[in-house]
């Protein structure tokens, strides 16, 4: 019987080196697929099994995490101050995954990231828990709190930036949201998300950077430069060839502007001052579709930004003539974010260099070493610095003596530009109000800020850039000068 | 291959007994497992576990009492068998105790049972009485040939196990026990060892007629139609087991571990042949029918499937990750995520706690202690001088590697899930005592193996027939 035996004794042991064989796919060869499968539940409990490194404004954490119990997730997100901050830190669900900044540097706010291995290595062997590191922004906690407040209960947006520098300064969205509740993995966690979700007002859409609007008279600054750098006029205080009535070019209606305005051959100053349509509508036409495209696209339109949150790309398109003649007054198929206009108005401020606009200044080791610092960098140069400074002293008319005087600030230098762009069917829905403007003491701009106000509620007439949006831009460069002191 | 076979007629051979080689490998391995212990305490508390003095008193206790119950009544048996299973039991005790400590699993019996009790308590308790069960083989047992008087009645036994979980309610899918009030009692464990004894008796008797009544047809030596009864009852009755109690495992073990033995006992690789064919017609025509297995086949083809599509995989596809996460050297003891898998965490499925928390290495050394099971089974099979000896030995240690290989197989997504235990490791009283017995039984078949022959009488012509080289 041993000839069998022997068999069997073999078949027994192709049995085990079977299983071997499969445990070794299983845990070699495929274990990183296994790993990171979304199915994996691991995933997510080993983001969560640690304190959460923190995003920090002004040297002050504005997140923070809590011990949960009766989850599998040990810690979740807190923010102090949610619905201030939600448009710069995105949220962190434990049901619901990431956004934003919570998950573009969710490598280093778990700690798992690369650049972090030697600290982990270290911790291995300390025996310390694993921490994550913190995001070090590049906001102005005053800055962001005046226009939050600023901006109250109407919907809208502010984004401000450091001409000098690119650095965000504020970045607001209202309607806000909470992300702490959502951030947990509980029915109530849920349900209101899903009221969050259906809300109309969309209170989780981030309207700084990613709802572009017709941006309306204040991109005339945008065309003033199109102007000034194709040589179409060269002062800024020579009369324009500009006729009143002005007739689109291919329609049989004329371009109206708002109200009985000295347009007519109106220098560049005081056709900004005044904003009429028809100056800035001729300037585009006549430099033709192609020049405005590349001008604007110099202003950073056309593509995505990223901050590194990436921003929706603001659309100067390809269009006929009288629609390009439109776009040149921000209207038609021109949109813009927020973002996008405050670079436009810090192009202007730092001397024509527009800088990248970024919002992570520091990026810092659990033991808070920093292992990473932005470097400025410049984005693109739209308009030469003798042109800039021209269209400073345009932008600053129209805040001394023209529809912008509401963003006027003691003993400080302001330069802006109103818009009320129409929208919807025929102009039937209340406009949007939009100001640009910046800030100059003795070292240059410190400050350039967009606003923008679609209030649905307030009455029509009483929407426009200088009266709903200009006071709240103000109070953000003030806040901006002020925190500088 | 062994030296002690052909040695009855020369004389007695001083076979070591290796007892001290046997002390050795438990220290060994009860060290091991209290290592073990404080290895989970220390990952999950911080300190060491409370009950580690207890625990280390109860296992060595236990495998003190085993090894000296071998001494005195096994003196010659095999002495790796003993250390083996005394580890995969303390390392079985650890993974258990380690799944009680398990939040999840402790909230999941409170909402599901209004209350949570841990098994390791009860596990220690059944390891206690599967080492009385070994002890009272071993002491009771004085010679494994007398089991082969109880062979039908061991078969009537088997019968009755088999069949009365049909009578039980199913517990979670599978009508596999047998509740006696508080108590409940897996019978095909048992019956695996009983089956073992009646095939052993049956064929040996009937082995030439299986043998050699046949005619050739086709290079197979196709068997007469009337011994053709037993095989087709034994394979009629685990495709019953399959369809009745939806216990694919049991079906399986029952089937193989037949064909096994009559292979052995034949020497004719037809009925291989035979029993390959009838297992897969068996398979291929329940699977037609039974929507459990085609569950279990469906699970298994795309272990992911049920999170795009409806179905259920969570247990397979929990376990299969659990084998990814841990990857090459594991999580570390208690640091690991098993308890996903949830239901049978600790019994069906505690090899994937293994996979996840010892790594690969773990699982390579775990299978490589479960291949020393059976390596060491058969060749007690081989050294075995009777054929009931040789037929029971390799029929308990193929239906060892049989489920060994179903169990973790259908757990790493190999072949599809069917619910039986890791032998030792996994959590379960009537697979713990099953067990025991069975090592038992084969360190008696190996004491009697490995048994040193009396000293022949002295021949009077010694002198003159003794061999001369050149």
């Amino acid at each position: 019987m041993n000839k069998p035996l022997r068999r069997i004794a073999i078949f027994c042991g192709i049995l085990i080196l079977a299983l071997l064989v499969r445990t070794n796919y299983l845990q070699y060869v495929r274990a990183d697929e296994l790993n990171s499968r979304d199915e994996n539940r691991r995933v997510r409990i080993e983001r969560y099994a640690h304190e959460r490194g923190n995003i920090i404004v002004d040297g002050n954490p504005v997140t923070g995490s809590v011990e949960t119990k009766g989850s599998d997730f040990k810690y979740k997100r807190v923010w102090k101050n949610g619905p201030m901050w939600a448009p710069v830190t995105g949220y962190s669900s434990q049901a619901f995954d990431a956004s934003q900044l919570e998950s573009l540097e969710d490598g280093i706010l778990t700690g798992n990231d690369d650049q972090l291995f030697f600290d982990r290595t270290l911790s291995m062997f300390t025996n310390d828990k694993q921490q994550g590191g913190n995001v070090v922004t590049t906001l102005n906690g005053a800055a962001q709190k005046a226009a939050f407040k600023g901006l109250g209960k109407k919907k809208g947006a502010v984004a401000a930036l450091d001409p000098q520098t690119g650095a965000i300064l504020a970045l607001v969205s209202t309607p806000s949201y909470d992300p702490s509740v959502f951030a947990g993995n509980s029915d109530k966690d849920s349900k209101a998300r899903q009221q969050l979700l259906k809300d109309k007002n969309k209170p989780m859409l981030n309207r700084a950077l990613r709802e572009t609007y017709p941006p309306g008279s204040t991109f005339k600054v945008v065309t003033a430069a199109a102007a000034l750098e194709n040589g179409l006029y060269t002062g800024i205080d020579e009369p324009t060839k500009s006729p009143l009535p002005w007739r689109l070019p291919l329609t049989t209606g004329n371009l109206a502007n708002e109200g009985n305005i000295p347009c007519e051959n109106a220098t560049l100053r005081e056709a900004l001052r005044w904003s009429c349509n028809t100056v800035f509508g001729k300037i585009s036409d006549d430099l033709g579709n192609q020049k405005m495209i590349d001008e604007a696209g110099k202003f950073g339109f056309n593509k995505e930004i990223f901050t590194p949150v990436r921003a929706d790309a603001s659309v100067y398109p390809k269009d006929n003539r009288p629609q390009n003649a439109m776009a040149g007054i921000g209207q038609a198929s021109n949109r813009a974010t927020p973002l996008q206009m405050a670079m436009v108005a810090a192009a202007v401020a730092n001397d024509g260099k527009l800088m990248q606009p970024y919002m992570v200044a520091e990026r810092q080791a659990p033991n808070l070493d920093t292992i990473y610092t932005h470097e400025k960098e410049q984005f693109s140069q739209p308009l030469s610095g003798e042109n800039a400074q021209k269209l400073q002293q345009m932008m600053e008319t129209v805040v001394k003596n023209g529809t912008g005087t509401n963003a006027l600030i003691d003993g400080v230098t302001v330069g802006g530009k109103t818009g009320t762009a129409q929208h919807g069917l025929n102009n039937s829905e209340n406009p949007y109000a939009w100001f640009i403007s910046y800030a100059k003491t003795d070292s240059g701009s410190p400050v350039a800020v967009a606003v923008v106000v679609e209030d649905s509620q307030a009455n029509r007439d009483d929407i426009s850039g200088g009266g709903l949006a200009a006071p709240i831009a103000r109070d953000v460069m003030k806040a901006v000068i002020d925190s500088k002191k | 291959m062994s030296v002690v076979t052909n040695t009855t007629t020369i004389g007695a051979i001083d076979a070591p007994s290796r007892r001290n080689t046997e002390l050795m490998m438990m220290a060994f391995a009860i060290a091991i497992s209290v290592f073990a212990y404080a290895n989970v305490g220390l990952a999950i508390d911080g300190k060491l576990p409370s009950g580690m003095f207890g625990y280390g008193a109860g296992l060595i206790l236990l495998g003190g009492v085993a090894h000296l119950v071998v001494r005195k009544f096994a003196p010659y048996a095999d002495p790796l068998l003993l250390p083996l299973a005394t580890l995969l039991n303390g390392l079985g005790l650890v993974l258990i105790w380690r799944l009680d400590q398990s939040e999840r699993l402790i909230q999941r019996a409170e909402t599901l049972y209004g209350s949570y009790s841990p098994d390791a308590p009860k596990q220690l308790l059944y390891s206690a009485i599967g080492v009385a069960f070994f002890v009272a083989v071993l002491v009771i047992l004085k010679d494994h040939r007398i089991l082969q008087r109880y062979t039908y009645i061991s078969m009537a036994v088997a019968l009755v196990l088999l069949i009365l979980p049909v009578f039980f309610p199913a517990v979670n899918g599978a009508k596999i026990w047998i509740s006696l009030g508080p108590l409940s009692i897996q019978p095909g464990e048992f019956a695996k060892i009983l089956i073992a004894v009646f095939f052993s008796g049956y064929l040996m008797v009937k082995r030439d007629a299986l043998a050699l009544a046949s005619r050739r047809f086709m290079g197979l030596y196709l068997p007469r139609g009337r011994d053709l009864g037993p095989i087709i009852t034994i394979w009629a009755l685990s495709i019953l087991i399959l369809v009745f109690e939806t216990d694919l495992g049991t079906s399986l073990l029952f089937f193989g571990l037949f064909v096994v033995m009559l292979y052995v006992a034949t020497e004719r690789t037809s009925w291989i042949v035979f029993g390959l064919l009838m297992s897969a017609a068996g398979a291929v025509g329940v699977a037609s029918f039974e929507s459990h297995v085609q569950a279990r086949v469906s699970a298994w083809k795309d272990p992911f499937s049920c999170y795009t599509t409806n179905g259920a995989c969570e247990q397979i596809s929990n376990a299969i990750m659990s084998f990814g996460s841990g990857g090459t050297l594991g999580t570390g003891w208690g640091q690991g995520h098993s308890d996903l898998i949830g239901f049978a965490a600790n019994a069906d499925f505690i090899l994937a706690t293994v996979g996840e928390e010892l790594g690969l290495a773990g699982m390579m050394a775990i299978l490589l202690i479960y291949g020393l099971i059976i390596e060491r089974g058969v060749r007690t099979a081989l050294a075995a001088r009777d054929p009931f000896g040789k037929l029971l030995a390799i029929g308990l240690s193929g239906a060892f590697a049989i489920q060994i290989f179903v169990v973790a197989g259908g757990v790493m997504g190999l072949i599809p899930l069917s619910g039986m235990t890791m032998p030792f490791l996994a959590y379960g009283g009537s697979s713990v005592l099953a067990n025991w017995a069975l090592i038992a039984i084969l360190i008696r078949i190996s004491d009697t193996a490995r048994r040193p022959a009396p000293a022949p009488a002295p021949s009077p012509d010694a002198e003159m027939t003794q061999v001369v080289r050149p």
